[in-house]
């Protein structure tokens, strides 16, 4: 069956919701007003009433020329992402007359209305009722219904209000423009004299290729804005999906002031939570939990775990080591908890805390307790890093991110068991320029270096780092006890990066 | 009515209590590869070496080697396993290395980071009730307040019930009351050459002298990893050696 694209343009959308939003329907629209926002060059007007265009200020003029035509108008900040708000509020709005719908920012709407019409009488009597009802909320539109979007929207802006066209139907005399192109290409195609897109079917295909070969974004290329018009490219669209998140709360009949009953209200919120979350076999990544006192101030309280979950035992003694410092002061009377980071988790069975002590509970739990009392970097594990640099081949990530696929360290490179956080300078006596080490001192104590393995040359990173930095000499060593360390020479000696070289102590073998 | 008497047959099934003292049947000395069942020991080292946490680590995989492989279960036990660190501890001895680490052990480690040896001991119980971690390893530096025998009970109880094996490393510490069940002190000492060059640091050896344990007499022994990656003693220690000429 064909597709029946149905588009909804507001041409005057940010200038309607202004006058909306000051409670008058359409007298406003009788005084001179601009809405503007500002620039790098001042403020420059985005939107204007019906009076205020006669009496001359257009879209993308200086507030200050406008001034200059009609000093007595007047100016009110736009607000392009309120205007996106309600668009989107429009889009879910319109999902009545068809199955989805998508945001054609910023001032237009496409519902797929494809078997959809005979609903409403047909498409004409769909248009009309579209009309009637948006006339309603007070937003003036253009609508038009086509097999694709492209056509729906050239329509919309361009063609007779309320067109309708079938499959094959030509939109030859439509202006170029129509083809939802950037302005600098419109202006190439003005000047080569292609003013509607009967002109552009004329020219052949190859010339107009060879012309915009290196434009590959569609709104760059006359070719692929034709070829979605006419349907022989899909054109994928977003479409708007509404998602709310779960919110449960409770309103106490008296205000509480202690911590017990707090509990036991964290406790109900969970429970119902997890019922809600349950249902839609869902788990929570991030909670809010909120806390209106009687004087008006809200406390807000968040927790994020580590893997969705709906245990409200858990989700609420988590919470409640959050809860220590909250000052109830007159009393608290109203109780929300709103799930802000969903995620899909099987259901799956129920009991996790009562079988947590018998059967132990479960990594991801355990390192929900361990953040939660400890803090959020405090549990991390190692993973390799693309670096020959000592300290920089390992990074810490958090305990269940899944780690990228590395190599693994080299078999025949030994490594220490363990590395210092910062490498700690020792005195070496050492056999200079670069022989073995003898004897160094590390915190006070003086270690006779009776076997040693080295050097293990490695380089500075030069893609990263300055060419000033030296290199190390990495020897292993192993004192008269047999404690081994991961010593390195920082430089040469003559290397022209400094003077005589410095000794760290890096890592502890085993 | 009058309770019958228990027959003194009834007391003929029960396994004998374990003998306690050294000259019983279980007091056999300890051997490295094999499985004693212990759950929760303690290594005494110094912080100016790696060989404590080191000597944890093997010991831990010698008893893990030992164990009789469960014959239902056919992958091998991947687990991930926990090293805690007190803020300390991190000081003195730095962070666990992910390429110096046991091949078998390295892509599972997950570090905690603590503050303070509260915190280090919280993190230690909590790893313990966790059935996803084959084993807990601890290290705290000296011999803090919030480490008594009430805690190390606590600890040794947790272990014991979830079947958890917890090491717990303790740096420049005295051997204070505890009621870990294995207690070693361990200390570095020469390693044997490695066979292809006699100058360079051979594996890790450890002279490791267990002073308390429930069911072993102490003793004292010279531990090396063998060639084939198990835990060995040898029996002398190593000719000293002469200094670098």
């Amino acid at each position: 069956m064909a597709r029946r694209i149905l588009a909804i343009w507001l041409p005057r959308l940010a200038i309607e919701r202004w006058l909306l939003g000051q409670g008058d329907d359409q007298s406003g629209d009788g005084s001179p007003l601009v809405l503007i926002s500002d620039t790098a060059h001042g403020p420059r007007v985005t939107a204007a009433t019906r009076a205020g265009l006669e009496a001359g200020a257009r879209p993308g003029m200086m507030l200050a020329d406008v001034r200059a035509l009609c000093p007595q108008i007047a100016v009110a900040p736009a607000d392009p992402s309120g205007d996106l708000g309600l668009l989107e509020q429009l889009a879910l709005w319109a999902q009545r007359w068809g199955p989805w719908s998508a945001l054609d920012p910023p001032d237009g709407l496409v519902v797929d209305v494809s078997g959809a019409a005979h609903l409403f009488g047909g498409e004409d009597a769909l248009l009309a009722d579209a009309r009637r009802r948006l006339a309603a909320r007070g937003l003036s539109t253009r609508l038009a219904i086509a097999p694709t979007a492209g056509a729906a929207w050239a329509l919309a802006h361009y063609g007779a209000d309320g067109a309708t066209v079938q499959p094959g139907d030509s939109l030859d005399p439509l202006p170029v423009a129509a083809l939802r192109l950037d302005p600098a290409v419109l202006t190439v195609l003005r000047r080569l004299g292609l003013k509607r897109i009967g002109d552009l079917t004329g020219v052949a295909r190859d010339a107009l290729a060879r012309r915009f070969r290196s434009a590959h974004a569609p709104a760059a290329n006359p070719l692929i804005r034709m070829d979605q018009l006419a349907g022989r490219v899909p054109e994928p669209l977003l479409p708007v999906v509404s998602l709310e998140s779960p919110l449960v709360q409770r309103r106490l009949m008296e205000p509480i002031r202690h911590r017990v009953l707090l509990d036991k209200v964290l406790e109900d919120l969970c429970a119902d939570m997890a019922r809600i979350l349950e249902g839609r076999a869902l788990g929570a990544r991030r909670l809010e939990l909120a806390l209106w006192k009687v004087d008006g101030e809200v406390v807000a309280r968040r927790l994020e775990v580590s893997a969705a979950s709906r245990d409200a035992a858990h989700l609420a003694g988590l919470f409640a080591r959050k809860l220590d410092d909250v000052d109830a002061g007159f009393g608290i009377e109203l109780a929300r908890l709103r799930a802000a980071w969903i995620e899909p988790l099987p259901l799956a069975q129920k009991d996790f805390e009562a079988s947590a002590e018998r059967q132990g509970t479960s990594l991801a739990a355990c390192i929900d307790r361990l953040s939660v009392r400890l803090g959020e970097g405090a549990i991390r594990r190692p993973v390799l890093h693309a670096s020959h640099v000592p300290e920089r081949a390992q990074r810490w990530v958090a305990p269940l991110d899944p780690a990228a696929v590395r190599q693994e360290s080299l078999a025949f490179h030994a490594r220490p068991l363990k590395l210092l956080d910062r490498a700690e300078p020792i005195a070496v006596l050492y056999a200079s320029p670069d022989g073995l080490p003898r004897r160094f001192r590390w915190r006070g104590d003086v270690h006779e270096v009776m076997r040693a393995e080295g050097p293990e040359r490695i380089a500075p990173e030069w893609w990263r780092e300055r060419s000033t930095v030296r290199l190390r000499d990495y020897y292993r060593v192993e004192d008269g006890e047999g404690r081994r360390y991961w010593i390195y020479r920082h430089g040469l000696s003559g290397d022209g990066r400094g003077g005589t070289p410095d000794w760290y102590l890096q890592g502890l073998f085993g | 009515m009058v309770p019958t008497p228990t027959p003194l047959s009834a007391f003929a099934r029960r396994p004998l209590l374990p003998a306690r003292g050294l000259a019983g049947a279980q007091a056999a000395g300890w051997q490295p590869g094999q499985d004693d069942g212990t759950l929760h020991g303690e290594v005494f080292a110094a912080s100016s070496e790696g060989g404590g946490a080191a000597l944890a680590l093997a010991l831990v995989l010698d008893r893990m080697a030992a164990l009789a492989p469960d014959p239902v279960v056919d992958v091998p036990d991947q687990r991930a396993w926990l090293w805690v660190q007190d803020a300390q501890a991190l000081r003195l001895t730095g962070r666990p290395y992910r390429p110096g680490l046991p091949p078998a052990l390295r892509h599972r480690l997950v570090h905690v980071a603590a503050k303070t040896p509260e915190e280090a001991l919280f993190a230690l119980e909590e790893g313990l009730r966790c059935r996803d971690l084959a084993f807990v390893i601890g290290e705290v530096a000296g011999n803090p307040r919030a480490l008594d025998f009430t805690a190390s009970r606590r600890l040794s109880l947790a272990a014991q019930r979830h079947g958890v094996p917890l090491w717990l490393v303790r740096l420049d510490a005295r051997p204070d009351l505890s009621a870990a069940r294995q207690r070693w002190q361990a200390r570095a000492v020469p390693s044997l050459p490695p066979r292809w060059n006699a100058q360079a640091p051979g594996a890790p050896a450890w002279q490791a002298e267990l002073f308390r344990a429930r069911n072993h007499p102490p003793g004292e022994w010279l531990l090396h990893h063998a060639a084939d990656g198990r835990l060995a003693h040898r029996d002398a220690p190593e000719p000293a050696l002469q200094t670098l000429s």
